[in-house]
Formats: C-alpha cells, structure tokens, sequence
C-alpha cells in the first residue's frame, strides 16, 4: 500500500502509559499514543486537556513521570529537545520560536544543530536557495521576521523544520493564525508529504475540518486522560466533540433576534468611524481612512488576514493608539478615550489578548474587573476610598455569573489561564448591563469549544439587547455566524462588505488576499 | 596637550576637534561596543561607570608597578571580566532588577577604584607609546593632535569585528537571539543565561579597556575625577547607535569631538559660554534622542527582551 523506503525514513513513535504529574496535578495520565510511520495523525483535545503536555514529552521538554517512550518499538529515552531533534522529531510551537530582528535566512541557519563557529554565508545562502527550490512555500530570505505576517511566520516555521530534515513533525494549532486558504495550503502541502512518504505528522487543533480534511487517525484526551480515538474515516464531528467534552456537541444555533432589516431597531447610526487614520509601529500608515456605521441591535464584523489593520484599528478604538486623522463619534457626537466619554457613550471594548492588552496582570480578579466602576457608588462613596469589600463582593458576583475559574476574587488575574482571563475582561465590560456600543477583537482566539459558546451567546445577547457591536475577527465562521453585515479589511481598508445570507467565500477569500 | 588654536585662528577649533575625536572618542567607543555587546544579550549594565574608573584605576596601578603600560591595559581586562561576571551573576538571580544592580555597580566599583587608587594619586606612570599620523604637517599643533594611541586603532577594529561576530558567528547570532527572544532562543536549544553571561563580562572586559586609555594618555595622571561620566554617557550613546557597532563607532567620534569643543574654544578666548559647550555632548545627545523618539514607534534596532529575564 505506502512505499517501502517510508517505513525506513519516518519513524515509528510509540507513546506507552504516560503520566506526567505537577506537585499532586496530573496533566496527563496513563495515555498511550501510537504514531504509526506515515501518517498524519490528529490530537484532539479541549485547552487544559493535557495535549501539549503530552507533546512536550515526546519533545523531551518535559520527562514524563511514569511511563515510556518507543521509537522504531525500543524504549528510547528523550532527554531534550536536542536529542529529539537528533531522532529527527521537530516540533512548531504555536508560539512562533523565530528570532523577530533577524532575517529568514539567519533563522533558518541558527535552528541548524551542526552550526559551524563561523558562518560561510556564501556557502549558507547557497545551501537555503536549492532547498527553498524544491520546497513548498516561497519566502524572502532576507526579509527580516517582525516584518512578516503570521501565516508567512508559521510558513518560515514549517520551512525550517522541513531545511532540518525533521521526518516526525508536531504542529501546535498550527492554523490558528491563518486564512483559510492558507490553512489548506499549508496542510495541504504537509499531506502532500505524508504521502509522499517523507514526514509523518502530529497535529494538535480545535478543527473538525481540519481533521476530517486532512487526518487519517485521532487521538482526543480530556482532562489529561485518553478519552477516545480512532481512523477518521470512521468518526464523525459530532462523535469527535463529544469524546472532547464528555457530551454530543449539538449543532447551536445563536439566538440572534430578528435582523435589523425587518426589526424595529434604530436606523440611527451608533457607532460612527469617520475616516480613522493612523501610523503602525514601523512609523507607516496603517489605517487609511476607515468609514464605518454600526447600528444600535447589529453586529458588523470586520474580516481579513491578521497585519491589515485590524490590530491598529481595535488601538484606536480603545485609545491605545493615537489617530492621525478622522473620528469616532456615538450619537453623532465625538467620542474621545476618556473615562467621561466611555461612561456617557456606555462604551465598552473586548481587544484580543486581552492580558496584556485589557488587564493589570498582578492585580487581582476583583480588581480587574472593578476598573470600569471603581471611582463610581458603591466603590467609592467619599470621594476618594475605595471600598474594598464593594469591589470584592461584586468580583464574586461576576466570577459566578461568568463562570471565572478558579472562583477566587483575590487571584492575580495573571495566573488565570487564557479563557478565564477573557471571561473576567467580558464580565468587567458588560457589568453594567446597558451596553452602547461594544468592539470585540478575536474574543475566540485559542478558546475551547465552550468559552466559544459562552463568548458568541453573550455577544448576540448584548446586540438583542439593542447595543452596536463591532466584531473584529480571524476566524470567518464565526463571523458568518454573528454577524447582521460583514466587511473584509484589507491593506489598512475596508474593501468589500456583504452580509451572511449573500456572502460568497470565494469572493471573500480573493478581497482578503488583497484582490480588489 | 599643546594645543595652541590661537596661532591657527578659527581653523585651530577644526584641528581642536578632530584631534578631540581621535583622543576623547577612545573610551567612549570601547564602554558603548561593550554596552552594546551586553545589550544585543538582552542585558543592560549600567555599572559600566564603575567598570571604566576600575579599569582606569588598574590599568595605572599596574602600569605603575610593572613599568610597562601594555600590561596595564591587559589587566584593566581582567578587572573588568571579574566586575562584568559579578554583574552577569547578580543579575541573573530570580528577583534582580538590571538597572539597580547595574547603580550598584556604579557605586561598588568607583568605591573601589577610589579606594585602591589612593596612593596612586600622586605619581606618573608609564603611558601608551603614541602613532604619530601627523608628519605630513609641519604645523606642530597639527603633529601633536594627530599623536594617536594605538587604543583607537584597537577600537575601531574591534567595532568592525564585533560587526562580524554579529553577522557571521554563530555566537554572534546566539547573542542576538538570546537579546531578541529568549524563550525562541532556549526552543533552538541556546543557553540563554550562558550566552548572556559571557557576553555581559566580555562587554565589561571592553569597558575596562576604554578606562586604561584615561590614565594612560597624556597627561596620565590617576584621579578621581577621571571619567566624569563618560561611562554612563556611553550607555546612553548605545541607544542613539541604534545597537550597532559600526553606528557606536561613528557616535564615540562625534562625541569625542564633540567635548573637545569647548576647551579649545576657551583656548581661542571665547570665555563667555565655557560650560555650554562642554555642555555640547550632552545636549547633543538630548537632541538627537528627541528628533529619534517617537511614542507611535519602536525604537529600531532594539533587542526585543532588552532588560527581561
């Protein structure tokens, strides 16, 4: 059936009973893996499901507690990363593990084990150009790193596992940064491989698609223990999100109220950009003059490939980044990021990352959550003192309702993992529970299933109840799914705009890669 | 130095300040390609103050003692390797922050040069043999600004090879990464702390080099007013070089001719602005950083962990 010199080439990795513990945790426990030589192997798994625990094993990042590691069936100890490396194991991390200042081709070069103390960069350059001859995606090799986008990072990524001859290759989430299109090109090209018998693949994700596109086997985990897996030809979705959750994920459906077209909501703008310009960090124009109307009870998504704006238009937005031209105006009146202006426009803002974007790390999840209110009654009634059992007494209502874990007001916000941190952000914005207008920027981003859920359910509740939400997102589908009218950014514009119902992919597919 | 710009004129300034570039940018091209060193590791040593009077301190002591002002210069070195290693391991510990270790160091080590340096006040030590560049002049003023030490030549080479170790080493590139990115950098399998901690001491090593020339040029003499903040100047001219070498040579000549200015204007008789224009480094420096800043901007050249664990 496969090509005898594959079984020769890709190794046979074979994970038996692994338990990794941290203090009394176990991340993973007694799960077995088995990765048979070409094939391109799916690990399903909530976050916190123990995936890139088990991962970092096989890396010898970590060294498991209990159990062994088989490659071509011996036990093969891996001490390190190194020694990984040195059984032809590469991992791409989903944070990016390339050195931002320097160009491709230095990456490239300094991942090399074998580095000479000087470098013959004739010979080097030499060298990278026939590789990159015969390899899937072309790169400037002289492009520094900070200034490629994150699909031509996560490229770079993948060249440079495929210039170290990795034959056993791990993706961390790999597509999470992007396009669509991208995504299958870039998988694509990995199952061109796997069949070619050159590499076998270990690939870490949140998407059914992807599996069942590209997957011939899975494994899920749930909570550190093996929950289930198999052949994909044999699973379905629905079989696949329940072993990830314990339950049939079942086909949700958002409850949006009637659309604005038919519903008696304002024909009043809400939210106006008028024109917003302004300068990125490399000292260019990145926003050139962005024009946007969002009604009171709509979503306006805004889509595209990450690097075209969207970034520096949330800054904007949330007065993190000076504008150089035009305005935002609620109500036709100017807004300005002023505490007097949020509160009068009831404005509030969701940006992506939101622990560095959104919180003080070090103070606690009370605190965190009281900085829109805290200078208001009951948090501070004379003048000038806080009332801390106020604020910490509605950190515990807020963590209830919002379902924050671990449910402790006085944890440092920084120690909450990624969606308990975006929960605590979206329990300090909608708080009040009057919402005028409210920016969200991938709100998703990294989330399991159920944040998802809990994230896009309050989103179209806080549109139903009459608030202009402008939803800036990576992810099209989820875009599809929320929004009343979509508009696709591109090269620091809005350039085309449609809405669920008319959408036509390929069409948003071409606006985004920057055809129009 | 017998500078006389009088009977030159005006042109006499000229010949006052380039000669100021060739003498006055020695320590500050060796303290900022140290710091440079030491910042592309993703470190800052603000305790090169202190590095460049131990080295100035040493390398008159022991020039003094032995009679010969190259071993001089050679443990200046030494002293500095052991101040940059003490700095490297402080601030390598969990919970220590660069810049105070680095005030620290400022203060541990002028105390110490201070300290050591009390019976040295008074003598002359044997100074660097001096390359005469100016024969082709039969000006004398001319001749003697171009008497160079052989420490500038040193210099300028070691800007050009700190250069090639950047772009063509692997060590170089480790440096850089480890400055850039270290959490990449320990992903490829780099020591970070290993590589900073060579690159911290071997910075401070320059440093030192850079207080020899104070003592051992003319009028070498030792004194405690020896570096008059030329140290911390040179940190501060590491980030106006944008963190590359060949700029840091380029910026320690500028400033080099830059002090200068003023006590050869005196010596042509303008009194009146003496103190703004010795001032004239400093407010250049001011100068330079507004027109470069920007808050929508980052600063370019910068290593991305600069001053992080």
């Amino acid at each position: 059936m496969k090509p005898q010199a594959m079984i020769q080439q890709t190794p046979h990795l074979e994970a038996r009973g692994i338990t990794k513990r941290f203090g009394d945790f176990a991340a993973v426990d007694n799960v077995s893996i088995n990765l048979l030589p070409g094939s391109f192997h799916a690990l399903l798994g909530e976050n916190g499901a123990g995936k890139s625990t088990l991962v970092k094993c096989l890396m010898g990042f970590y060294q498991a507690t209990e159990g062994e590691i088989r490659l071509n069936g011996l036990p093969t100890p891996i001490a390190s990363p190194r020694d990984a490396r040195h059984h032809g194991l590469g991992m791409v991390f989903q944070h990016f593990t390339l050195i931002p200042s320097m160009t491709v081709a230095e990456n490239l070069v300094l991942a090399r084990p074998d580095l000479p103390a000087v470098i013959d960069w004739n010979a080097e350059r030499a060298k990278l150009e026939n590789f990159l001859k015969g390899a899937p995606f072309q790169v400037d090799l002289s492009s520094r790193v900070a200034e490629l986008s994150a699909g031509q990072k996560q490229k770079v990524e993948i060249l440079k596992e495929l210039y170290l001859r990795t034959r056993f290759l791990i993706l961390d989430e790999p597509t999470s940064v992007l396009t669509p299109s991208e995504a299958d090109e870039v998988l694509g090209y990995l199952r061109h491989l796997v069949d070619k018998g050159e590499l076998s693949v270990l690939l870490i994700t949140h998407k059914f698609r992807e599996v069942q596109s590209f997957c011939d086997a899975v494994t899920v985990l749930r909570r550190g223990r093996l929950a289930g897996g198999g052949s994909v030809a044999e699973l379905t979705p629905s079989r696949m999100a329940e072993m990830m959750m314990g339950e049939a994920r079942t086909e949700r459906k958002v409850g949006k109220a009637a659309t604005p077209s038919n519903a008696p909501v304002s024909i009043q703008p809400k939210l106006r950009l008028e024109g917003l310009r302004t300068i990125g960090d490399n000292g260019l124009e990145a926003l050139h003059g962005v024009d946007l109307t969002v009604r009171a009870g709509e979503i306006v998504g805004i889509a595209g490939v990450s690097g075209n704006g969207q970034r520096e238009l949330v800054e904007v937005i949330a007065g993190q980044r000076e504008a150089s031209g035009g305005r935002i105006a609620v109500d036709g009146k100017t807004h300005l990021p002023t505490r007097e202006d949020l509160r009068n426009h009831k404005f509030y803002v969701l940006p992506e990352e939101p622990l560095r974007n959104a919180s003080v790390p070090g103070m606690t999840v009370a605190e965190n959550i009281a900085f829109r209110l805290f200078d208001q009654p009951p948090f501070q009634n004379s003048g000038f003192l806080l009332n801390r059992s106020a604020i910490a007494d509605f950190g515990r209502k807020m963590i209830e309702r919002f379902s924050i874990r671990p449910p402790n007001p006085d944890a440092p916000i920084g120690d909450l993992s990624g969606g308990n941190v975006q929960r605590a952000i979206l329990a300090r914005e909608l708080a009040s529970g009057e919402v005028g207008v409210l920016v969200a920027a991938n709100p998703c981003f990294g989330l399991d299933f159920k944040a998802v859920d809990f994230i896009h359910d309050r989103l179209v509740e806080t549109r139903n109840k009459g608030a202009a939400v402008l939803l800036i997102s990576e992810d099209l589908d989820e875009l599809l799914d929320l929004a009343d009218r979509v508009f696709v950014m591109s090269g620091g514009k809005l350039v085309h705009e449609t809405t669920p119902a008319t959408a036509d992919l390929a069409e948003i597919g071409r606006q985004m890669a920057g055809h129009h | 130095m017998q500078l006389t710009p009088d009977t030159l004129g005006p042109w006499g300034v000229a010949v006052a300040v380039a000669g100021g570039a060739l003498r006055g940018s020695i320590p500050y091209m060796f303290v900022s390609l140290g710091e440079c060193l030491t910042e592309t590791s993703g470190k800052i040593n603000l305790g090169m103050e202190g590095v460049l009077l131990m080295g100035a301190m040493t390398a008159f002591a022991i020039s003094d003692l032995t009679g010969s002002p190259w071993m001089g210069v050679l443990a200046a070195a030494l002293v500095g390797l052991i101040l940059g290693a003490i700095h490297a391991w402080l601030t390598q510990q969990p919970a220590v922050n660069d810049v105070a270790a680095g005030i620290a160091m400022i203060l541990f080590g002028s105390g110490l040069a201070f300290f050591f340096g009390k019976r040295f006040v008074a003598p002359m030590a044997p100074q660097l043999p001096l390359i005469p560049l100016g024969g082709w002049s039969h000006t004398p003023a001319v001749e003697s600004a171009l008497r160079v030490s052989p420490l500038f030549f040193i210099g300028i080479a070691a800007s050009f090879l700190l250069h090639w170790v950047f772009t063509r080493t692997r060590w170089g590139l480790n440096v850089r990464a480890a400055g850039d990115d270290p959490q990449a950098a320990r992903a490829l399998g780099i020591d970070v702390n290993a590589v900073r901690f060579a690159a911290i001491t071997l910075g401070a090593a320059l440093a030192a080099v850079g207080g020899a020339h104070l003592t051992l040029y003319f009028p070498g003499i030792w004194s405690e007013g020896i570096s008059g903040g030329q140290g911390l100047m040179a940190v501060a001219l590491v980030i106006f070089a944008k963190w590359s070498p060949r700029r840091c040579l380029a910026a320690a000549l500028l400033f080099g001719g830059a002090q200068s200015l003023g006590p050869s204007l005196q010596s042509l008789g303008v009194q009146g602005y003496y103190h703004v224009f010795n001032a004239s480094p400093y407010v250049f420096t001011l100068l330079v950083m507004i027109a470069t800043c920007s808050p929508n901007r980052r600063l370019a050249g910068m290593p991305g962990a600069l001053g992080k664990k």
